[in-house]
């Protein structure tokens, strides 16, 4: 086999984007996860941006069973899965047909030429066939018939036709390795542990993956191998990680630094299913799984077992937060630790149940009834979910209340490289019960009140099962201190400003400007969530072109950092992207009356850098303030 | 894993401490209306919490919205008020996390059976280390007289002016359907049996079910009088005795036999005894018990109560942490290091 090391003369790209298209069948997610994989162990920095339908099989050879899978790989530090392709791998016309807009213009197009017959054509709505179209000369065309050659590499190891055509993605991903020179063996690896035991789809795999890679070598492609070297990252060992992986990692952690088990009450939605598959793996930690009968047991027996010592956790998405709305508002007034984890989809109803969106922040802050207010943080990249899962668990655990994570489809799916931290450097988090009578009652004998408070306003929890301090708990409004069912006019006042006062005093970091940033440039950019990447990555672009632009990006939205108020009216223009109609922007303009503007996205679609870049460049050039709202 | 709890929690020495009914009981003031069943249901209950060899920090009473889910606020022991329905699910949590806990739900008919249906059902199924106790009055009490899901048709409530359409479940038939391992019928009349059935309910390992039936003397006073009452008990109530023959009447003259159809009651002098079905609470096929849920149609005619099955199936919560101590004993205690390195690494 021609190895990396044995194509020196390669010429080296910086950078290169490429998306994977075929039908939801063809294995595109597996191909563009190997090749990202095989990146990573390579050294290169990248992002991802996994896409495919919500139904699971939607009707073969269709534009709706479309399923692609972007990579951005570089030699250098980058934030997002790249704007437009550099290369479409489009397996069969309806691929082309859908995903040919995300091709630049001059951009190398791989088709698998066998599909481009009628019946295919035909489902993909095409009346001729495109390859023979002058629309396609701007483009690269590379046209492989890769069913047939995977037919025949199978051949010989006794594989039928109708196998081997299911291995005609790995055809295209050892096309796709010869042409940018990634390493063979971590993919030959994989396909030998993946398959174990099933000696004949293993023969088959690694036949195309060799048959792909050789006609890269003999068809005369020679001119379009290139290298894409290894970014200098931070020494360290690394992993590719995606957010979802990296969530319940976090929650595992959080349980290890807590000393408390961890319980997960979940019921299956997308795209927040995987946490519920990743933190089933994890018994040896003691992680208790219970795969709820709907999202409202769900998150009741997350609450039933946080108030017996876990540290209980509701994993969904937009649809489930709103039926778990009440369960919420019960742990608020019990005010029990608990995390609430929003992995936001498209909305409202069903929505676009794989696509991303971030249109849930309003519904966090104030979707539930009453006065009832919750610590929110929000994960940047996907390797951030860990990091802030843990820090999720703290404020849960030190301040006894319910906290929402925020997190989305583009972070739960997408990867990048993350060095791995050290376990021993990880903060401990420090969980206080009640053990003994706090109070004396009328007769001069020891009680307990389970609301009686310290200095912090919080309350150490008595665990059920500590002796003499048996107390009852209730959603009903409650008298501050004994906890005793209470209609009182002004108690109910009291804990109302209670409830809110003492979340609004949770501290929280203060909001720092991002790398690069100047503290006194012409505009700020705030942000929160996933789209860290495309803001960073477009004032990148913005400043290199001489523009003066700086970045918050806001990691904890409630409470929100001290700070805040006095970063944002000290800039005379602040815009404010998000993938829904401009929610973070509407608080940042009722707390602080800043004449902050929006910039909306709602396709189901991450930012790209370029779309925030044309954002930031025309708010740059117009006139300060009063600036109508832009839509990228 | 209990091992990472709190150490309080975990304090057992000793031979659990002598109490009474006062110990049980807690400072607050009871506030169901006067003549309530419920009052009779809870004093038989801190009546036979001494009896049941428990400590009182270990024991965790559930309840929902209700009249009935009132109950926690009186005992003296842990107890969490929840939401409307969701008690089973907080539960269900709780005896997950903390499997040293005795949990009991306290709901009513509209908690349980309308909002929280399917949390009862999924409960029972799963066969939870749960004591589920349903006072079942046949009205919405708390919010003033609609009718409920086990309301009788043509009943007219506030909300159903000239007769309820709808027919209503019967709450043994409903566990049963959901296979419960233990299931059972008692009334707020008649303290001795309930606490029997309680006892019964609290020995169950598994998810046990009991219905109460509770007199609102309120917005349906009487409901149940017809086969309740002191007088008519005998002729009325089938006490399901497991080996026994199912005989009632001031005489044992009637019994109770099996048909292709069904159950149906039979006079014992003209079929014999031999002919009159034995009770046995321990068949695992549930369909001679759901027989017997169906033998009384309305709450005014023959009605079996007592324990109509209990049958021995793992309990949920202790497989679950089996399962747990399973992978442990094979792969050790979870290292956060290995996992973190758990997918391809390289270093830089
Ligand atoms: S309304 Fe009925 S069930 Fe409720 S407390 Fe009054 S009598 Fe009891």
């Amino acid at each position: 086999m021609t190895d990396i090391a044995e194509a020196p003369s390669a010429p080296a790209l910086d950078e290169v984007i490429i998306r994977f298209a075929g039908d939801s069948g063809d294995g595109m997610q597996l191909t563009g996860d190997r090749f990202t994989n095989a990146s990573a162990m390579f050294g290169n920095d990248l992002a991802t941006l996994p896409e495919y339908p919500a139904e699971i099989r939607a009707p073969a050879g269709t534009m709706a069973g479309v399923s692609a899978f972007q990579v951005h790989i570089s030699d250098h530090d980058i934030t997002t899965p790249g704007d437009a392709a550099d290369v479409l791998v489009a397996m069969n016309p309806a691929a082309l047909k859908s995903d040919l807009h995300t091709l630049v213009p001059g951009g190398t197009l791989i088709v698998n030429r066998d599909t481009f017959e009628e019946r295919n054509l035909a489902k993909a709505g095409y009346d001729h066939n495109p390859l023979d179209d002058e629309d396609l000369a701007g483009y690269s065309l590379i046209q492989v018939p890769m069913t047939s050659l995977t037919k025949e590499a199978c051949a010989e190891f006794g594989v039928k036709p109708r196998d081997a055509d299911r291995s005609k993605n790995f055809f295209a991903l050892g096309l796709l390795s010869w042409m940018y020179s990634r390493p063979i063996e971590p993919t030959m690896d994989w396909i030998e542990s993946k398959f174990a035991g099933k000696d004949l789809i293993i023969a088959a795999n690694r036949a195309a993956f060799n048959a792909g890679h050789a006609y890269g070598e003999t068809a005369e492609l020679g001119s379009q191998r290139v290298i894409v070297k290894a970014a200098p990252l931070a020494p360290g060992t690394y992993t590719n990680i995606n957010g979802n992986t990296a969530l319940s990692w976090g929650l595992v952690a959080a349980s290890q630094l807590s000393g408390l088990p961890l319980y997960l009450g979940s019921y299956p939605i997308t795209p927040a299913t995987d946490i519920l598959h990743e933190l089933s793996k994890h018994k040896a930690f003691g992680v208790t799984t219970f795969q709820a009968e709907d999202e409202i047991a769900a998150i009741g027996a997350a609450i039933g077992a946080s108030y017996g010592g876990s540290l209980g956790v509701t994993t969904t998405s937009g649809p489930g937060v709103a039926l778990k709305g009440e369960a919420m508002g019960l742990a608020i007034s019990l005010e029990l630790p608990l995390i609430v984890v929003d992995i936001q989809r498209g909305g409202p109803s069903t929505g676009l149940p794989t696509k991303t969106e971030a249109a849930d922040l309003l519904m966090a802050m104030y979707g539930r009834h009453g006065e009832s207010p919750m610590p929110i943080v929000a994960a940047r990249t996907p390797s951030d979910c860990f990091d802030m899962a843990i820090e999720a668990a703290r404020i849960a655990l030190v301040h006894q209340t319910p906290v929402m994570f925020l997190s989305d489809g583009y972070l739960a799916n997408g990867s990048e490289p993350w060095r791995l931290p050290e376990v021993d450097g990880l903060p401990t988090i420090e969980v206080r019960y009640a053990t003994e009578f706090n109070m004396v009652d009328e007769d001069g004998n020891g009680t307990f009140w389970p609301f009686l408070r310290g200095e912090d306003g919080n309350r150490p929890i008595a665990l059920p099962g500590t002796p003499e301090l048996m107390h009852r708990l209730g959603g009903i409004e409650k008298e501050d201190g004994s906890g005793n069912v209470s209609y009182d006019p002004d108690n109910h006042e009291h804990m109302v400003h209670l409830r809110n006062d003492r979340i609004a005093a949770i501290p929280v970091p203060e909001a720092e400007l991002e790398e690069g940033s100047e503290g006194d440039a012409d505009l700020l950019v705030v942000g929160w969530g996933s789209t860290w990447g495309a803001i960073a990555g477009a004032a990148r672009r913005v400043r290199v072109a001489g523009g003066r632009v700086d970045h918050v990006h806001l990691t904890h939205l409630n409470p929100l950092p001290a700070n805040l108020g006095d970063l944002l009216r000290s800039y005379q223009r602040v815009l404010v992207p998000e993938l829904n109609l401009g929610q973070l922007v509407r608080i940042l303009r009722a707390e602080y009356l800043v004449d902050a503007q929006p910039l909306s996205k709602v396709k189901g679609q991450p930012f790209t850098a370029g779309e925030i870049q044309f954002a930031i460049t025309e708010a740059l050039d117009g006139p300060a303030g009063h600036k109508e709202g832009v839509t990228a | 894993m209990t091992d990472l709890l709190n150490p309080a929690t975990d304090v057992d020495d000793g031979p659990v401490p002598e109490t009474s009914r006062a110990d049980w009981t807690s400072d607050q003031e009871v506030r169901w209306c006067p003549g309530c069943g419920d009052y009779s249901i809870l004093t038989a209950l801190q009546l036979l919490m001494p009896e049941l060899g428990v400590r009182r920090e270990k024991t965790v009473f559930i309840s929902g919205i209700g009249c009935a889910a009132r109950f926690p606020y009186y005992m003296n022991t842990y107890g969490v008020h929840t939401i409307h329905g969701r008690a089973p699910a907080v539960a269900t949590g709780l005896a997950m996390a903390r499997p040293d806990l005795d949990v009991w739900v306290i709901g009513g008919d509209g908690d349980m059976l309308s909002i929280g249906g399917n949390h009862l059902i999924h409960a029972l199924r799963r066969n939870i280390n749960l004591n589920v106790l349903l006072f079942n009055n046949q009205i919405y009490g708390l919010t003033k007289g609609q009718f409920s899901p086990t309301s009788q048709k043509g009943k007219v409530t506030k909300s159903s002016p000239v007769g309820l359409v709808a027919r209503p479940f019967n709450p043994i038939s409903v566990a049963l359907g959901a296979e419960a391992t233990f299931v059972a019928r008692t009334h707020d009349m008649d303290r001795h049996h309930m606490q029997d059935t309680f006892r019964r309910a609290h020995e169950h390992e598994g998810a046990a079910f009991v219905e109460v039936l509770q007199n609102c003397n309120v917005f349906n006073d009487g409901v149940f009088a017809s086969i309740t009452k002191k007088d008519v008990r005998e002729d009325m109530l089938i006490d399901l005795q497991h080996g026994k023959p199912i005989l009632f009447g001031s005489e044992k003259q009637y019994g109770v036999a099996r048909r292709p159809e069904g159950v149906v009651i039979v006079d014992v002098a003209e079929v014999g005894i031999e002919y009159v079905l034995v009770h046995d609470e321990t068949i695992r096929n549930p369909s001679t018990a759901f027989s017997l849920s169906r033998l009384a149609k309305t709450p005014a005619t023959p009605t079996p109560i007592g324990v109509f099955r209990a049958i021995d199936r793992g309990e949920f919560a202790s497989s679950v942490s089996a399962q747990i101590r399973e992978v442990q004993a094979q792969v050790g205690q979870g290292d956060l290091g290995d996992l973190l390195r758990s997918q391809p690494t390289w270093e830089v």
